[in-house]
């Protein structure tokens, strides 16, 4: 893998791998040197008088659609991303189609409903794209998970959302209270075929521990857009793991804000896409308060002729924000020739009172020492591969912490990958 | 039973203009139940001859032959050097995440043996071993050579060792950045092994403390790509006290 850097400058680089790493995959491939075409991002433009903007510096949001305009795909914001395929849902109109929920609530859990005028929603964070305010607008209202104070949840909270194949897009808004102290995991778990446009906000409360998974197993065709937003309290945590292996077209917006000083934020995602998909991941951690740290780990495949995926790390210390500590790291493999995989790690600081700021962003193949290291124990060179690249989602996947849904992921991850001979039939336990 | 025969090894890294001879006419043979010394100074070659025999991609064989038993190791994959019987103790292992200590060394067992081991037996030898080198049961848990101290992780390459039972080691360096007790117990591990008889030894090192607890049967001093001079344990000894000096100036002059 190439590129590594941990500046603590701005830097922005798109790695174009189909171009760069031309040749099959394996050890015969030597690992490429330079990087042959870095295509450079233009710089973030700031905001001005009110238009809208993509990257830093100033962000433009709004609940109102009209404000940011029509995509045309030429936006900062929608260059990535394949507007024919988006349109569906930039297009929907609001509908009373629905994704078939099913919930786990554990005790000191409760799921209500409020509607358009609730204060509550008032105090959200805003919406950062048009596609965004269509999807507060239409959704109108919310589900609302709240966790009260102090709680510690003895299992997950966890949500089914599945798509019941309606030609209707689905407009969902939720947001997910928990109280300080309290301690919970919830788990969104995607699944079935829909156009669905989803906001999801995480508020965290003061010294609370949250981690919010969301799974994106939707079936061939799926369209899925959502804005996520985590607002976490003063000394709480806020874990977030994305895992996105199904649908056609998934982009997701994960933005993160703290409240208070001494928050922390983990930002995990996996991804993996083939030949009929579009990924696309955009995060914008903005550090604003003294002492809060953040923590980004994307980790994305691509298989197949066309495959796609997009990473955007956007992370800005503003000059209030010191003793920041930040650091992000987005690593692509790319399986095959023809896929593309691009990513952007963007960094600005405003301070230098800080503990720590960098990134690095890897585009390759495989990595050839870790191929000889397991070649060089007899493992043959399929076996070898395969290892790798299911080490490479474990890797993340681990993060989630809920045993039988990392069991599931990795099923799923496997059978993409196809078997690992010998390997399933036992498990082995040295302990 | 096994031998490996080193004949006339010449071994360049870089392509084109940029190609470099580093190995220049090497020639050894090792045998089960031997243990050979290879010492030489930085950048003589030695972890080129090590990853030349295990067949780092990175490397060019320009002439010459390795065989083991006779069979070419050349015109052999990578894993099929290994489940020929050849094993690299690497000089500096290499992380491999999400991908944990007990399902590679199982995945590798497997691959050697032709076949799963039995999962009691197992577990039992892994356990045993793991014991012996002092290493934490956790270990088994976490992914290879991921976090690792140095120590760690040149324990974990004896481990693969003990477990995957090759007739011919080459250990690189497996001493350097060890501390005494690291040292004394990586050893020994090396020591249970030759006390088992079958295993041929190729002991790399740049310096002589690990041969007081694995005593070589024969050393060879290496030097700019080849091997200048050999003997017995008792030529380690004039290397602890007189260095490589002389060897490196003549073979300065030899090369000028
Ligand atoms: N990939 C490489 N490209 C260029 N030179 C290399 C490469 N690998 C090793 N070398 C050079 O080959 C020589 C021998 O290196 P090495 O075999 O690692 O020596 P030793 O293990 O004895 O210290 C050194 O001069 C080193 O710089
Ligand atoms: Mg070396």
């Amino acid at each position: 893998m190439t590129d590594q850097n941990t500046t603590g400058l701005t830097t922005e680089s798109a790695v174009l791998a189909g171009e760069l790493f031309g040749e099959g995959v394996g050890t015969q491939a030597g690992p490429p040197t330079t990087p042959a075409d870095s295509t450079a991002v233009a710089p973030g433009a700031h905001s001005h008088g009110g238009t809208p903007t993509g990257s830093p510096a100033e962000r433009f949001t709004s609940t109102d659609p009209d404000a940011f305009g029509v995509p045309t795909g030429r936006e900062e914001t929608w260059r990535f991303t394949p507007m024919k395929r988006i349109r569906p849902l930039l297009d929907g109109a609001a509908s009373d189609a629905k994704l078939s929920w099913t919930t786990d609530l554990p005790e000191g859990v409760e799921l209500a409903r409020v509607d358009a005028g609730d204060p509550l929603l008032k105090g959200l964070p805003e919406p950062v794209d048009r596609l965004a305010a269509l999807t507060r607008q239409n959704a109108g209202g919310a589900d609302v998970v709240r966790v009260a104070q102090e709680a510690q949840l003895d299992r997950p909270v966890t949500l089914g959302l599945a798509g019941t194949g309606s030609e209707d897009v689905v407009w969902g808004q939720l947001v997910v209270e928990v109280g300080a102290f309290a301690k919970a995991t919830v788990v969104l778990d995607h699944s079935g075929l829909a156009k669905y446009s989803g906001g999801v906000t995480v508020l965290v409360g003061d010294g609370a521990q949250v981690t919010l998974v969301t799974v994106q197993e939707w079936a061939p065709g799926a369209v899925h857009g959502g804005q996520y937003d985590a607002v976490v309290g003063r000394d709480a945590t806020f874990k977030q793991v994305v895992v996105t292996l199904g649908g056609d077209l998934v982009r997701l917006v994960s933005n993160v804000q703290y409240a208070g000083p001494g928050g922390s934020a983990e930002l995990f995602g996996v991804y993996f896409s083939d030949e009929t998909q579009h990924q696309e991941h955009r995060l914008w951690v903005d550090h604003a308060v003294p002492n809060c740290s953040s923590n980004v780990l994307y980790k994305g495949a691509l298989q197949g002729e066309g495959a796609r995926t997009v990473w955007i790390g956007d992370v800005r210390i503003r000059p209030a924000a010191t003793g920041t500590e930040t650091y992000e790291l987005n690593r692509n493999l790319v399986l095959t020739d023809g896929a593309r995989a691009d990513s952007v790690p963007n960094l600005e600081i405003e301070t230098g009172e800080i503990v720590g700021a960098g990134h690095a962003s890897a585009t390759g193949r495989f990595d050839d020492e870790q191929l000889f290291y397991l070649c060089s124990r007899g493992i043959d060179a399929e076996t070898a591969r395969r290892l790798v690249v299911r080490g490479f989602f474990a890797d993340v996947v681990q993060h989630i912490g809920v045993d039988e849904l990392q069991d599931r992921l990795m099923a799923t991850i496997d059978a993409r990958l196809g078997a690992l001979p010998g390997l399933d039939e036992q498990p082995v336990e040295v302990a | 039973m096994s031998v490996l025969e080193i004949r006339d090894l010449h071994v360049s890294v870089g392509e084109g203009d940029d190609a470099k001879e580093i190995l220049r006419g090497v020639d050894l043979t090792v045998r089960s139940g031997e243990t050979h010394a290879i010492m030489g100074p930085n950048g003589s070659g030695k972890s080129t001859l090590a990853y030349s025999i295990a067949g780092h991609p990175k490397y060019t064989i320009t002439g010459g032959t390795v065989t083991l038993d006779g069979e070419d190791v050349l015109e052999m994959s990578v894993d099929e050097r290994a489940r020929a019987g050849l094993f690299l103790a690497m000089q500096y292992p290499v992380e491999v995440p999400g991908v944990s200590v007990s399902n590679f060394l199982r995945t590798a067992a497997t691959a050697i043996k032709g076949e799963a081991p039995k999962l009691r037996t197992w577990v039992k030898d892994v356990k045993s071993e793991m014991e012996l080198l002092e290493m934490n049961p956790a270990f088994a848990e976490r992914n290879v050579n991921e976090g690792f101290s140095g120590g760690e992780k040149k324990r974990h390459e004896i481990l693969q060792m003990r477990l995957l039972k090759p007739g011919i080691a080459i250990l690189d360096e497996t001493d350097s950045g060890l501390d005494v007790d690291a040292l004394r117990i990586v050893s020994e591990g090396v020591n249970r092994s030759r006390e088992e008889g079958q295993v041929g030894v190729l002991l790399i090192t740049h310096y002589t403390r690990i041969l007081r607890y694995i005593k070589p049967d024969f050393v060879h001093v290496f030097v700019n790509g080849k091997v200048v001079e050999e003997g017995g344990p008792e030529l380690a000894e004039k290397l602890e006290n007189e260095g490589y000096a002389s060897y490196v100036k003549t073979a300065e002059v030899a090369q000028a």
